[in-house]
């Protein structure tokens, strides 16, 4: 069997050459294809600290990756229009800067993670799942109602915002920017896990009575895991309209919540690589069944079914032949 | 007489109409190992989840050091010098049998928010969890994953986590559970140097293991102490032989 | 604002509410029984809207269209619980939920692929069209005061069924200890299957009677689901008068807050 750590660098790899190799062939689309499942991969690796290591599963990291695209869709609504951003009292500017907005988008998940958090971590198994469901929702809706940013339609950014010193109209570069991203929110991870904090959420996930009785707080340790998730989660979700530029209700919705898990699983729950190659594949069967025929979301059911009855460790757990974290 | 580390004042603590402890007053002195014995179902771990934190007693109060903790949450007990093992084991089955421990140096150090250093590299850590691993004689075992442990060695793991907090009492639910007659007699002969770290409630099931290491036993049978002493009061005891024995008194 | 407007909003919440109520049911029988969390749940009330609008698009008979949602949607229960579910009982709750996530991706893809993508339409049959006068001189549409009646009646149904039976006994002792129903000599399996269908019966119903007041068509199934998960919440998982209570009270906070509140 394979060892996880030569996996990891493989598929890192791939991901690079891929769309160096679409560029040197001329295939913009690739390269575009590629910065899907990167920012894809962004989303759920943020996603994959919460539900991998702390075992929260949350079927409501939409409105997350939401906010991070409406904080895109705001600043570059008023920065495009010249108009104000009014907030309460304060009125400011809009921005098409993207490290400003990046900024923006992880603030403002990372606060919506903290109220959340604090409201459902006091619940768990079904409950928890079912509320943040629910939290989920609420964002939805009032994206939908939420008139002067284009309600149900949603916002069109007409030029892709701008990072000092690239062309992110280039789509290589923009690439580049996405990829190192997911590069970071891999270190974080991979930090994060192996440090005191990550030692002690992953015994949360499984003995939180144990945790308790050595003095730790298991309920304050997913607190902190849900919120840097839903900050990573938040800045994909400002790459992904960025990608797009365009953003709607759509990105709150709850089916993106759910690929967003479905991802992990098939890279596999709670291994460093897991979202990666998860959302490598999805992109890649979204691309290829997606070509074949209108209704690829029933191949995609049917694969999912057959990953969790029969294949739990997805990609990563066959691969290397060992189970993964139990969630 | 010295004061006690650890005191219980009327506990009880019902479920519907079952009294599984009823006005428990018990202390744990300083050096001595106090033990709990009582028929299955007597309530002894029912005693142990109220005065560790996990359940709230219906009447009575909880002391640690003086200090009345009966409205503290088990963290807070921990943290004030509480140590306490699990009748049946409770640890992270994924993790390496060092990780268990190290997840004890951690909640010792009360300084969980460090999200950036690794914590294999942190020698203080490691050494207290490494230390703990030793003194039950599991350092051998400390890369292997816990699931793969055998019964015994999980009984060992349980205690040495106990060990890394540097407890001020010990409350230990049946420690010797399913342990060969190897593994009690290390285990007797652990808990005896113990006491003078920290004195140990020990509930326990192995009356060889108690008699020979119990300053004092205490009695419990429908969750109510029956008899409490020295290990000749309660040998002797009309009481405990009936209950025990079900010989008239 | 009249009385009349707020009494007719009123039933209006009560309508809803207790159409929430017949997915609410299935849903937290389903999970105090098998422990299952079940997102695949609004497939069924979508399977049942379809059944209904197909059988009165060809028969023009709206009882009949009934009859054919409450088969069908309990026949994909059924099936669905002897292909898939039955072996994720024992399964973690994320199991479940992707199991029952890829279910709505193969529901929706597949009904999408029958019935193509543009909405279907249900009549209101004619003897049940029109309003009618309540007292106090309130006209109410005499469609909606059928559904609040249904939704009652399935209720005590319910609460009879699991009261008073033996298949009630059955199901609550399966709650508490499924080894020792077993024991008993209880088929639990078949148990399982039929509170399964059960369920997704009562879910096709509610999809087929809302059906007619709102267009058919793929998704319809899921919004409908969430709220039902709010009212499992509210209501505590596992209990039919808690379901009740919670779908009545989510019912009208939705309908009243939407005329109350900006
Ligand atoms: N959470 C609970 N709910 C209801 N009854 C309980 C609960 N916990 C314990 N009991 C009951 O309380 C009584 C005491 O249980 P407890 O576990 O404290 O006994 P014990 O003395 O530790 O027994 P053993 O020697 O078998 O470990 C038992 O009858 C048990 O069934
Ligand atoms: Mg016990």
């Amino acid at each position: 069997m394979i060892v996880e750590r030569w996996i990891n660098w493989v598929t890192l790899l791939a991901f690079m050459v891929v769309p160096l190799w679409a560029l040197v062939t001329d295939e913009p689309f690739t390269i575009t294809l590629a910065t899907r499942a990167a920012i894809l991969a962004l989303a759920a690796v943020g996603l994959n600290i919460a539900l991998g290591i702390g075992g929260l599963v949350s079927l409501g990291h939409a409105a997350f990756f939401g906010l991070g695209g409406y904080a895109m869709g705001i600043l570059a609504f008023h920065a495009q229009n010249y108009t104000p951003l009014e907030l309460g009292p304060f009125t400011t500017e809009g921005t098409k800067s993207m490290p400003v907005i990046w900024l923006t988008a992880i603030i403002a998940a990372a606060l919506a993670g903290l109220i959340i958090g604090l409201l459902s971590l006091r619940t768990a198994g079904v409950y928890f799942i079912m509320i943040t469901l629910a939290f989920g929702q609420m964002f939805f809706y009032f994206a939908i109602s939420w008139s002067a940013y284009g309600g149900e339609d949603g916002l069109s950014i007409y030029v892709r915002n701008g990072f000092p010193g690239l062309n992110t109209l280039v789509p290589i570069q923009f690439f580049g920017i996405c990829f190192v991203a997911l590069c970071l929110s891999l270190y974080v991870h991979w930090r994060l896990r192996s440090s005191p904090f990550g030692l002690a959420l992953n015994a949360a996930r499984q003995v939180p009575q144990r945790v308790e009785t050595v003095g730790l707080n298991p309920y304050r340790l997913k607190l902190v895991a849900f919120v840097i998730s839903a900050a990573i989660t938040g800045l994909a979700g400002a790459l992904f309209a960025d990608l797009n530029r365009f953003v709607s209700p759509a990105m709150f919705s709850w089916q993106l919540s759910g690929e967003l898990i479905v991802l992990i699983i098939i890279g596999g729950v709670g291994r460093l690589m897991g979202p990666v190659i998860g959302a490598a594949i999805f992109v890649a069967l979204e691309h290829w069944l997606g070509g074949l025929t209108d209704f690829w979301h029933i191949w995609l059911g049917v694969i999912l079914l057959l990953i969790v009855l029969f294949g739990r460790g997805g990609v990563v757990g066959l691969l290397t032949g060992k189970a993964g974290p139990h969630v | 007489m010295s004061d006690p580390i650890l005191a219980t004042r009327g506990l009880s603590k019902s479920f519907g109409a079952l009294k599984a402890t009823d006005d428990v007053s018990i202390d744990l002195l300083p050096g001595e190992i106090h033990a709990i014995i009582g028929p299955n179902g007597a309530g002894k771990s029912t005693l142990i989840e109220q005065i560790s934190g996990g359940l709230r007693p219906d009447a009575g109060s909880v002391h640690l050091m003086g200090q009345d903790v009966t409205h503290q949450n088990t963290q807070a007990r921990a943290k004030a010098g509480l140590g306490r093992t699990f009748q049946i084991s409770a640890l992270a089955m994924e993790d390496t049998v060092l990780e268990n421990a190290l997840l004890g140096a951690i909640g010792q150090s009360a300084r969980p928010w460090r999200f950036w250093s690794g914590v294999a590299g942190d020698r203080t850590l490691v050494e207290r969890a490494f230390n703990a691993l030793e003194r039950v004689g599991l350092s051998d075992a400390a890369d292997e994953r816990t699931a793969n442990l055998s019964h015994g060695q999980r009984r060992q793991l349980e205690i040495a986590v106990a060990l890394t907090l540097s407890p001020k009492a010990f409350v230990m639910d049946e420690p010797m559970a399913g342990l060969g007659a190897e593994g009690s007699k290390f285990l007797t002969g652990f808990l005896d140097t113990l006491r003078d770290e920290a004195p140990i409630l020990l509930v326990e099931h192995d009356m060889d293991a108690v008699f020979a290491l119990a300053d004092r036993i205490t009695v419990l049978v429908y969750g109510k102490v029956i008899a409490s002493g020295t290990t000749d009061d309660i040998r002797r005891s009309a009481e405990v032989r009936e209950a025990y024995l079900g010989e008239d008194a | 604002m009249s009385t009349i407007l707020i009494i007719e909003q009123v039933l209006n919440g009560l309508q809803f509410g207790v159409m929430l109520f017949l997915m609410a049911a299935g849903l937290t029988l389903i999970f105090g029984v098998m422990g299952l969390i079940n997102l695949a749940h609004g497939s069924f009330y979508m399977v049942g809207a379809f059944a209904a609008a197909a059988t009165a698009g060809a028969t023009g008979s709206f009882l009949l269209a009934l009859v054919a949602a409450l088969a069908a949607a309990a026949l994909a229960g059924a099936l669905v619980e002897m292909v898939v579910i039955r072996r994720l009982y024992k399964a973690a709750h994320l199991d479940q939920v992707l199991a029952t996530f890829a279910l709505i991706l193969i529901f929706s893809e597949g009904t999408r692929w029958v019935f193509g993508s543009f909405p279907l339409f249900l009549e209101i049959p004619a003897w049940l069209s029109g309003p009618v006068a309540l007292p106090g001189g309130i006209l109410y549409p005499v469609y909606r005061l059928t559904l609040i009646v249904i939704g009652v009646l399935v209720a005590l149904g319910l609460w009879w069924l699991t009261a008073r039976t033996r298949i009630g006994v059955q199901i609550r002792a399966g709650e508490n200890d499924r080894e020792m129903i077993a024991a008993l000599g209880v088929d639990i399996s078949k148990l399982y299957t039929l509170v399964f269908a059960l369920g997704a019966a009562l879910a096709g119903l509610a999809g087929a009677l809302v059906g007619a007041i709102q267009s058919v068509q793929v998704g319809m199934g899921e919004p409908v689901l969430i709220l039902a998960f709010v009212v499992i919440v509210i209501g505590g998982i596992g209990s039919i008068k808690g379901a009740f209570v919670g779908a009545l009270l989510v019912g009208l906070t939705d309908t009243l807050g939407g005329i109350f509140l900006p």
